[in-house]
């Protein structure tokens, strides 16, 4: 028998604001416990939330790129819960009236375009975060107590564990483009819920569907949506019934653990809020923010590909942060060569970022000094051997290059007049180079560049001295 | 709309609400009573009135997104019955309904 998959997916998104989402709290990572909340946070008598404008703002970002209908009017809601984590006893999110709804990502999945919809999108409140210890208690920190959250809900369009990386790797480049959310799910800045369910081929009804909640990368989503599959397949097979379940992805076995059965919807009781007045989103502050909105990775790949000649593997190396793609598209603003600013930017300073272990944002070169050392390359006032003496000054201390190769004397000799001497001369002190070369031994040029590189610490242009070596020799 | 036993039961474990088994008669005939007196609302004639789930006079109240330190630990952590380290101590509680 043949099953279908279909496949579905909650994802949480922590949007990039300075305070929370109701209160002034600032939203901070590595802080002390329970040291960046305030009386709001803790629900204490008689505080109302106050909604942050740019938890709306970066969420009507994302529904934008998502091609989504943003509602004109919106309304928060109370979704009940015990749990420590939360001293409200709710949570208040968005039910009846979200942010967006009906948008799409466009996806590349076995070599065919596939439009996977999104069911809707809305903005609510992340919980504390509770440590569970051994002696039987739990420590609750509620630093993480209102940071801002965009929930992304797709259509269960999604037919199998390939599409579903697909859709996950696409709709993460799509966020993090516009600037809204760091998506580092490592983090937890992105999260993962995913749910399965199958049927035999033919049939309509949908099957049973089993969730499993905060995967922690996107292989083991995939790893566990073809686990499930294979399970409740045989679960099927063997004449039994797919349980309403949520299960566990297990890293070591690479198997999914059954978690807990549900039985029915869970009651949350969801009413409106009554603490926060219906929020009237206008067309006028959509076009507003959609004229902000950052270029998105396909649109730049576009550019980087088609019209700078770059491989689609530099570009896409250049694509892996919006942080480095900005810098190259700022470099390349700035005068640089586009492809050699890739060059640059892939080899040089990704390495630098992996050897020190730092990102662009901590590192003293800009776009401009970057640009303007590409420039002296490019217009031979240094050779690309000093560059990477330049390239070091300036990465590490910020230093201007143009003044830095002024100031050291590193100008790339190439002028003739300077350098025919010093060739005739070392030529004349190397016969048995000279020898070499005639016996057809291309090394000898090789070791009298050498000895000209010595002489001039570097700076001799390797192209002139080339050539004129050749027509010194040629003249032997 | 009828209250039974059954509803206030299943309410009372969502609320975490533990109700002697001897008082769930008279809890469930008090609720009746409050959400009967709540039902009188519905006699009221709403024709033409629009839907609303508000009734303040505002809408789209937002702040600007600046953050304030409070430096106000010390003194929310007098709410909390024991602590350890800046952290609220509670017992261990594994079945949650649903991880948020």
């Amino acid at each position: 028998m043949n099953f279908k998959s279909t496949i579905g997916f909650e994802v949480h998104f922590e949007l990039k604001t300075k305070s929370k989402i109701f209160s002034p709290s600032p939203v901070s990572y590595g802080a002390k416990p329970n040291t960046e909340t305030n009386v709001i946070d803790w629900a204490m008598p008689g505080v109302l939330p106050y909604v942050n404008k740019d938890v709306y703002r970066l969420g009507i970002m994302v529904a934008l790129a998502t091609h989504a209908h943003i509602l004109p009017t919106t309304h928060f809601d109370r979704k009940n819960y015990y749990y420590p984590d939360s001293p409200k006893a709710y949570q208040i999110t968005q039910f009846f009236q979200p942010l967006a709804r009906d948008g799409y990502v466009e996806i590349e999945s076995h070599g065919k375009k596939k439009r996977i919809g999104i069911h809707e999108m809305h903005i609510e409140e992340d919980a504390g975060k509770n440590t569970h210890g051994t002696n039987g208690y739990s420590y609750v920190d509620l630093n993480r107590q209102g940071v801002p959250l965009l929930e992304v809900v797709s259509e269960p369009e999604i037919a199998d564990p390939d599409e579903g990386y697909a859709y996950l790797e696409k709709l993460r480049k799509i966020v993090q483009f516009t600037g809204a959310s760091d998506v580092k799910m490592e983090e937890g800045s992105m999260r993962v819920d995913t749910n399965i369910s199958i049927r035999p081929a033919g049939q309509k009804e949908l099957g049973t569907k089993v969730e499993m909640k905060n995967l922690n990368s996107f292989e083991h989503v995939r790893k566990s949506l073809a686990y499930e599959e294979k399970r409740q397949a045989q679960v099927l097979l063997s004449g039994g019934r797919v349980q309403l379940s949520t299960r566990r992805f297990d890293e070591a076995t690479g198997k999914t653990v059954l978690e807990r059965v549900k039985e029915g919807d869970a009651d949350y009781r969801y009413f409106p809020e009554p603490d926060i007045a219906p929020d009237h989103i206008s067309q006028e502050w959509i076009d507003e923010i959609k004229s902000t909105l950052p270029r998105s990775a396909e649109e730049r790949y576009n550019q980087y590909v088609n019209e700078f000649g770059l491989k689609e593997y530099d570009a896409n190396v250049l694509l892996q942060t919006k942080e480095s793609s900005d810098f190259f598209d700022q470099t390349v603003a700035a005068g640089a060569d586009p492809q050699l600013a890739a060059n640059w930017m892939n080899t040089q300073v990704n390495g630098y970022l992996n050897d020190n272990r730092v990102e662009l944002a901590d590192i003293k070169l800009t776009p401009e000094h970057l640009a303007a050392m590409i420039k002296l390359i490019k217009d031979g006032t240094i050779s690309s051997k000093i560059a990477k003496k330049v390239f070091a000054e300036t990465i590490a201390n910020g230093t201007d290059p143009k003044k830095y190769v002024e100031d050291k004397g590193m100008v790339q000799l190439s002028d003739t007049s300077v350098l025919a001497p010093m060739v005739k001369e070392v030529v004349d002190n190397n016969p048995q180079s000279v020898e070499d070369f005639k016996n057809g031994k291309d090394r000898a040029i090789g070791y009298l560049v050498g000895q000209l590189m010595k002489q001039t610490k570097g700076k001799a242009n390797p192209k002139v001295i080339n050539k004129l070596l050749n027509e010194e020799l040629q003249k032997r | 709309m009828e209250i039974t036993e059954d509803t206030i039961k299943h309410v009372a474990t969502l609320s975490r609400l533990e109700i002697d088994e001897k008082d769930i008669g008279k809890v469930t005939e008090q609720m009746s009573s409050i959400i009967n007196m709540a039902d009188q609302l519905s006699e009221v004639n709403t024709d033409g009135v629009k839907e609303t789930v508000q009734v303040v006079d505002r809408d789209t109240v937002f702040r600007e997104d600046k953050p304030e330190h409070w430096q106000d630990r010390d003194e929310l952590m007098k709410n909390v019955p024991d602590q350890a380290n800046g952290f609220i101590k509670v017992p261990v509680i594994i079945n949650k309904d649903e991880d948020e």
